[in-house]
């Protein structure tokens, strides 16, 4: 790791998001991750998104578990809200900050340890309710605080750094998110910022649950030949459906693509989504359809990437609860407590 | 783009700004880093080596180091090179025992016109390797103009003694009161090789009405400033104008501000900002209650009888014409007249060759200038070579060592029966600073410190007496706090294709967003792709060849801090940071030398 800070300088050339913040301004503390780490990019991913977006650091709560993912939160958003949980249980403390304050932007940042074993019921239901958050796994397939053992992301068959062979089944938590209903569904590569970057930015514009599994490669113990999670490995079997534009603002769009390439969708905060189609019979708003594609692909060894599933129209827990516009943090004790007449009408109701 | 050759000796020195832009090319960050260790003796003999004068220059150098230097570029202003130069000459032991020994004779005679830097210079470099070095000046002691313009509030008498004295005790032969009035008649003499250093001795004149009338109160600024500086002058009139923009106007300014007067005034025919003085020596100016009154044209000396009352100004404002030039015209307003007792003239210097007989083979161009090429320095006369002020006019000391230097060379050369323009390439050395895996063997954690301020002499006491120096130079702790906001530029970012595996750790970490991994294209639309602005197109691009993935890696060298963090946070090593070292090439050092290098 690095001892030094950052240092403070910055381009002069640097340009200004519209709350007059560079990028630089989005960042946290120096990572203490080893050198090369694929957690790094997806930190810088996160910055490069939130500074496009011009979000108001003060707006977002990371929120994490345990694990070299889970670290990562440290080193983005320095002036944010942040909670690292309990192991897995980020899930959990995220449902509950959104219940009780709905204004603020959720972050969950977890890893394949996290979220595909010991958090993976939490991960269920959080996806499940349609919590509105960005749920991001930074899937590396091994468990790397504790020397590289294979997580349950790990594809069946791949090789550890010693040369052991994987022989359990492994968890694809896109497809787990797919079947829970999930709104957004996307998957990326810590390699490949201009796919990574848009499709963040889309999630957090996503009001519902967005799901994003990033893979990004161990250096230091999955980053081999036989490894699955590598970077050449995903670089040669990475296999996109469509490349993002997030178009910010109420700007018209004008972009110059051939008829029938491009898709655009509206998202619930204005923004809009113009995704550029590569695979040319891929449909976005179809689950079923999505679900399909991927498990054919996942036997042909190739890595879907791209937004999977998108559901304009979603809906997220507040409204299933149909809960108050108002923060439930922020109500006053004349909103909690209305009084007898209140509570006697409220019984009266039950009777 | 094509791969950058980084083995190109080039290539990394114009990353170093201040070195390249130093026309000695100094190992600036080298002896910079040698001052934060303490190691002042050796900071001094890197700098003695390249400049010869680092007292001098510590003190007086026009520094075109500091506009180049990158600091300047990621905050408000560069690092003090020049002041820290003299704090090298300041806190360093004796250093007589480091310095070369006076050697065997080789039979070899050159004499040298003149005895300032230039002359002192490849004294420096000839007498060592065995010439005899003869050096002739009208003046009583060594230092040429370095004595006889710079005050001495500027720069004491001490300190030209002791560096002019490390180069006249290699055994060179003073001739001091001895001034050159016949090439022919030296000559004649048989030296194996002349070299004219002689300078711009004369002061431009300023022929307007009333000149000849008002003789006795108008005075020409270098005749003035050496007569002062040699005791002759010690007094001037209470109310004094300086006519003229340049350092030499701003030296008249302050020395006749000791010397009796109360009321002095520059008057400039240009705009402030445009003035040729350095902004320091303006501000220093400016700090002695001497106003700096622009846009007037003198356009005649007022005189009662022959005694000086005041001079009449023109008013006049800038006008730009199409292409951009400057032009003074009449602003229409009414002529200006400011009372005074003395005028002092410093708008220009010429060159003056009166002593150079027509047929003595040296050639002469429309501008009465000799015809010297500017790589060897040899005039039409193969035995004849001209540096400093006397080659190509007034300049600064630093340009005339830098030519002493190349003179140097060529002299050698010629008298090793050598062809003298085929130059030798200069030594470099590039070695890798890690330690550890965190560890580089340079400071690399960046000083958000601001420029300290040189402490100065109290006003009261500066402007009593004429010898005293009014600036005291850092102390040890503001040298060091001074030292740390030095960038290490030479200590270079080395990439290897080969072991990238493209994960962006580099990218990521970047202070400055000066890494791109890109598609190649040509340069003027790599420019436009990277992942900040590129404002300076005159930095180079560090460009990698193909990688896997078929892209590039593209590094703008513009405002890279050398912190090391990309070589830090590379999981393979395919960054390093690794120190490059060049040495210009001197008279004696043709050949590659395993010599010891002081860090």
């Amino acid at each position: 790791m690095t001892y030094i800070a950052k240092p403070k300088f910055q381009h002069p050339g640097l340009k200004k998001n519209e709350l007059g913040y560079t990028h630089r301004d989005y960042e946290g503390k120096v990572s203490t991750l080893c050198a090369g780490c694929g957690h790094d990019s997806i930190t810088a991913s996160i910055i490069e998104a939130c500074y496009e977006l011009s979000i108001e650091p003060h707006r977002v709560a990371k929120i994490s578990g345990i694990g070299c993912s889970s670290k990562t939160p440290d080193y983005f958003l320095g002036n944010s809200h942040g909670f690292n949980s309990v192991h897995g249980r980020m899930p959990s403390v995220l449902t509950g900050a959104n219940l009780a304050n709905r204004d603020l932007i959720y972050l969950g940042v977890s890893g394949d340890g996290d979220s595909a074993s010991i958090g993976f019921g939490q991960f269920a239901h959080s996806i499940r309710r349609g919590v509105n958050m960005t749920y991001i796994v930074e899937n590396n397939g091994v468990y790397g605080l504790t020397k590289g053992q294979f997580s349950a992301t790990a594809d069946r068959g791949s090789k550890s750094k010693k040369g052991v062979t994987n022989t359990d089944n492994a968890i694809d938590l896109v497809a787990i998110a797919l079947q829970l209903g999930a709104t957004f569904v996307a998957r990326s590569f810590s390699g490949d910022k201009t796919q990574l970057v848009p499709l963040i930015a889309a999630a957090i514009g996503h009001k519902g649950a967005s799901f994003i599994d990033v893979i990004s490669p161990c250096i230091a113990f999955n980053n081999h030949a036989g490894s699955t999670k590598s970077f050449d490995y995903v670089r040669e079997h990475n296999d996109a459906v469509n490349r993002l534009d997030v178009l910010v603002g109420r700007d018209p769009i004008a972009v110059d693509y051939a008829p029938g390439t491009v898709q655009v969708v509206e998202q619930h905060d204005g923004s809009k989504i113009a995704l550029r189609k590569i695979d040319a019979d891929y449909d976005p708003h179809d689950r079923l359809g999505a679900q399909t594609f991927l498990a054919r692909h996942a036997a042909k060894g190739q890595i879907v990437t791209g937004l999977l599933y998108v559901d304009p129209d979603a809906e997220d827990l507040h409204s299933h609860l149909n809960t108050v516009e108002t923060p439930l943090n922020t109500l006053e004790a004349d909103a909690l407590c209305p009084g007898s007449a209140v509570l006697d009408k409220f019984n009266a109701s039950l009777r | 783009m094509k791969p950058t050759d980084i083995a190109a000796p080039d290539y990394f020195h114009k990353v170093v700004d201040c070195q390249w832009a130093c026309p000695a090319h100094t190992p600036v960050p080298e002896y910079i880093r040698l001052i934060a260790q303490g190691r002042y003796s050796d900071a001094y003999m890197i700098n003695w080596k390249s400049n010869v004068f680092p007292g001098i220059l510590g003190r007086t150098c026009d520094r075109p180091c500091e506009p180049a230097c990158r600091r300047g570029r990621v905050e408000e202003t560069p690092v003090a090179i020049c002041r820290l130069k003299r704090v090298a000459a300041d806190f360093k032991d004796d250093i007589t025992h480091r310095l070369p020994r006076p050697s065997a004779k080789n039979g070899k005679r050159v004499a040298f016109v003149g005895g300032g830097p230039a002359s002192l210079t490849v004294a420096r470099d000839l007498a060592p390797l065995g010439y005899n070095c003869t050096v002739f000046d009208g003046d009583p002691e060594a230092g040429g103009m370095m004595r006889t313009q710079i005050p001495k509030f500027r720069l004491p008498n001490s300190v030209i003694d002791e560096e002019t004295g490390y180069i006249l005790n290699l055994g060179v032969d003073f001739k001091s009161g001895h001034r050159i009035e016949s090439m022919k008649a030296l000559l004649a003499e048989k030296y194996d090789a002349i070299f004219v250093g002689s300078g711009a001795p004369r002061g431009r004149e300023l022929d307007i009405p009333g000149r000849k009338e008002a003789a006795a109160h108008v005075h020409i600024g270098i005749d003035w400033l050496s007569s002062v500086s040699f005791g002759h002058t010690d007094k001037i009139g209470k109310r004094v104008i300086v006519l003229g923009g340049g350092n030499t106007a701003m030296d008249c300014c302050r020395t006749a501000r000791r010397l009796g007067g109360e009321d002095v005034k520059v008057v400039v025919r240009s705009g402030f900002e445009e003035m040729k003085a350095s902004p320091w020596e303006k501000e220093d100016a400016l700090h002695e209650d001497i106003p700096i009154l622009n846009f007037l044209v003198p356009v005649s000396f007022i005189h009662d009888n022959g005694k000086l009352t005041g001079v009449t100004f023109q008013k006049v404002k800038a006008e730009y014409d199409a292409k951009g030039r400057r032009n003074l015209v009449p602003s229409g307003e009414p002529d200006q007249t400011i009372e005074c007792d003395d005028v002092l003239v410093a708008v220009g210097q010429e060159n003056a060759f009166p002593w150079i007989e027509q047929d003595c083979g040296i050639e002469f161009d429309e501008w009465h200038m000799p015809k010297v090429d500017p790589k060897t320095f040899v005039s039409t006369n193969p035995k004849v070579f001209f540096g400093g002020d006397a080659a190509f006019g007034p300049k600064n000391i630093i340009w005339a060592v830098a030519q002493g230097h190349d003179a140097a060379l060529s002299i050698h050369k010629l008298l090793s029966g050598e062809d003298i323009t085929e130059r030798p390439l200069p030594e470099v050395h590039v070695s890798s600073q890690k330690m550890g895996i965190h560890e580089w063997s340079y400071d690399n954690d960046i000083s958000n410190d601001k420029r300290f301020k040189v402490p100065h002499r109290d006003k009261v006491i500066a402007l009593k007496d004429i010898r005293t120096e009014v600036e005291l130079g850092y102390d040890v702790k503001l040298a060091l706090g001074e030292a740390h906001r030095c960038l290490n530029c030479d200590v270079q970012t080395v990439f290897s294709t080969s072991l990238c595996i493209e994960c962006d750790a580099c990218v990521d970490i970047c202070p400055m967003d000066c890494i791109t991994f890109t598609e190649n294209g040509e340069e003027t639309d790599l420019r436009q792709r990277l992942k900040a602005p590129s404002p300076h197109p005159d930095q180079d691009l560090y460009v990698s060849s193909d990688l896997k993935t078929g892209r590039v890696m593209v590094k703008d060298e513009d405002v890279c801090l050398h912190c090391g963090l990309c070589a830090e946070r590379c999981p393979t090593g395919a960054w390093d940071m690794q120190k490059y070292l060049i040495e210009m090439t001197q008279a004696g050092s043709a050949c590659p030398t395993k010599s010891r290098s002081a860090a």
